[in-house]
């Protein structure tokens, strides 16, 4: 369905100074240098599959989402979405794809969103029944049908959105770029796009590679994740793994019989909250077993739980390009380990 | 077939976009009024008698001008510069159509947009200057509305062609600016090219402009003007800058970054 070898990307960027000097200097001697926005990447996506794109900003998931679409070429590597070298840009496989790009529009922004899916309509050359026809079934997808005979630039940006989505799939791509189609949304808004497009794979199975920075998108739709940092792939597998890797700690929430002191619960782990008799800690996974013993010996809690870090916790400094707390580097060593088989780990809850 | 209704979809909706500014519409007809004011400084200048045009032929002729000016307005540069620069081309290069034909309806649809607006304009001048009202018979109109076609697709493929430089240098419209001295000096837009001395018409038949304005505008004024040559030439421009232009756009789009989208 959609495959990538080696793929790579490198942007020749003009590097001036500031300040008028530089600007002369530049204007009589240009310097340019190469960014590697991309390297080496390689992956496989199957038919249906709904497969999130993680990284910090910068790390290359747009260029990839611009590859794979055919907007741009790799500078090395190759890709092939359904058979196809995107760059191509075939008419049969530009009808068999969409990006979307969040707050980007192609709808026109004075006119009824009608009167620009009346070009898609003929542009993908579906005829007027057939077009009324995905209109009406995409719009109550969306709940959008009341949206569509407003002008564009008087909808709210969660509404544009819902039009915008309904132009990018009225062809009923069998492969979706999504490039943030959430950002800037408000919560019922995030909601409501992510509950479309849940419906729209399954219902039409369509492959979809999303990115986005909200993890409740993420966490919603998809079960296979791809993690990029500076250029590289980092992590591919499932979402529930990724917090394994990521993190080497558990949470452990405690309810207690008696009032501790902090620092004696700092003497288990690192004390996350304390609510009354309610502690939750952070504790190192390979220490687990022998600090839950040592909990119930010394403060007999009436009730304890342990589990994974939430997952926006775990991605956030990934998201935000901070170091990772193994480096991406041992993310990839894992990663490569994991083909083998996953280690053993400790199950407590 | 397919196409046709492609290209159909697109022009009707050019011409929903376009009328939905009607105000907008009439300030950029007006805007392109040159005509009517060298045409007041050419009468003056013809009265004078030392001209080969009378005053009345003067005036028909800038009329003439002023019809072609308006019906072969361009501007597909900076729309393609602004698609470019905001990413919007990206959207286009995903549909299965070349982005040219959507610019193209752009255009056909704002000359008939346009067209009822330059009408007036026509009879303004003649009620301005009473004696020059004309009409040039049907078939010298359909040859001028022919080569008038045949001007603004030649005028469109230059500018279209120079809009590539656009995956090289961001504010390709400059180019134009320089493009378009030339055009208006050697085209006929300021004077008649035949008052201009034998050397500048020499080198000026070797361009496109003449043919672009002075050609139609002289059949319109009832002149002999060779209209299969004129194709001719602007045929053979035409085809020169389509090879070119796809030339440099396939060059062009192995550098698009698709920045800002």
């Amino acid at each position: 369905m959609l495959s990538v070898s080696d793929l790579g990307k490198t942007y020749r960027v003009a590097d001036k100074q500031p300040g008028l000097s530089g600007t002369l200097s530049h204007l009589f001697r240009r310097r340019y240098r190469d960014i590697e926005a991309v390297s080496g990447v390689n992956f496989r996506i199957e038919s249906g599959e709904f497969v999130g794109f993680l990284g910090a900003n910068g790390a290359g998931k747009t260029t990839t989402l611009k590859m794979l679409s055919g907007l741009i070429r790799p500078s090395s590597g190759s890709a092939l979405v359904m058979g196809y070298e995107p760059f191509a840009r075939e008419h049969a496989f530009l009808k068999q794809i969409t990006l979307v790009m969040g707050l980007k529009q192609q709808l026109i922004w004075d006119l009824p969103a009608l009167d620009s899916l009346r070009i898609n309509g003929a542009v993908y050359e579906l005829s007027a029944h057939e077009a009324r026809q995905r209109i009406g079934e995409l719009g109550e997808m969306l709940d959008a049908n009341h949206l569509l005979t407003q002008p564009i630039r008087k909808l709210s940006l969660g509404e544009r959105m819902k039009c915008e989505l309904l132009a990018a799939l009225l062809h009923r791509p069998s492969i979706l770029f999504l490039d943030e189609p959430t950002l800037g949304l408000d919560i019922n808004a995030q909601e409501s796009i992510r509950s479309f497009l849940k419906r729209y794979n399954q219902r039409y199975g369509a492959t979809v590679l999303l990115t986005s920075h909200y993890m409740a998108d993420i966490t919603a739709l998809c079960s296979r994740v791809l993690v990029i940092h500076q250029g590289k792939l980092v992590y591919d597998g499932a979402l529930s793994s990724l917090s394994e890797r990521l993190t080497p700690n558990r949470v452990v929430e405690l309810r207690l019989t008696d009032a501790v002191s902090d620092e004696v619960l700092r003497s288990f782990g690192e004390l996350q909250a304390k609510d009354g008799l309610r502690v939750t800690l952070l504790v190192e996974r390979a220490l687990l077993r022998k600090t839950i013993a040592r909990i119930f010996e010394e403060l007999k809690p009436s009730d304890l739980n342990v589990h994974e870090p939430a997952i926006e916790t775990v991605l956030g400094p990934l998201l935000r390009g901070e170091q990772l707390v193994e480096g991406p580097e041992s993310l990839a060593a894992t990663q490569a380990a994991s083909d083998v088989g996953h280690p053993s780990d400790v199950r407590t809850s | 077939m397919r196409f046709l209704r492609k290209f159909a979809a697109l022009l009707h909706t050019a011409l929903i976009h376009t009328t939905t500014y009607r105000a907008e519409m009439l300030l950029w007809a007006l805007s392109g009024s040159m005509p009517i004011i060298l045409m007041g400084v050419w009468f003056q200048a013809a009265k004078a008698g030392s001209l080969q045009y009378s005053p009345i032929e003067m005036v028909r002729y800038f009329v003439a001008v002023l019809v072609i000016r308006q019906m072969t307005m361009v501007w597909v540069i900076w729309e393609f510069e602004e698609s470019v620069v905001r990413g919007r081309l990206s959207h286009d290069l995903l549909r299965p159509i070349d982005p040219v034909w959507q610019y193209l309806a752009n255009h056909f649809a704002e000359r008939v947009a346009r067209f009822p607006a330059v009408l007036a304009l026509v009879f303004l001048c003649f009620w301005l200057y009473p004696g020059s009202a004309y009409f040039p018979g049907w078939g010298v109109l359909a040859q001028a509305a022919a080569l008038i076609f045949g001007s603004f697709i030649t005028r469109f493929a230059l500018q279209y062609t120079l809009a590539t430089v656009c995956f090289y240098n961001e504010r390709a419209s400059s180019l134009e600016s320089l493009s378009f001295i030339a055009y208006t000096f050697l085209s006929g837009m300021l004077a008649p090219l035949d008052l201009y001395p034998p050397v500048v018409q020499q080198i000026a038949a070797w361009t496109p402009f003449p043919y672009l304005i002075f050609a139609p505008a002289r059949l319109l004024i009832g002149e002999k003007v060779d209209v299969s040559a004129t194709f001719q030439v602007l045929g053979a421009w035409t085809c020169g800058l389509i090879v070119l232009q796809r030339w440099a756009w396939k060059k062009g789009l192995s550098r698009y970054s698709a920045m800002g989208a």
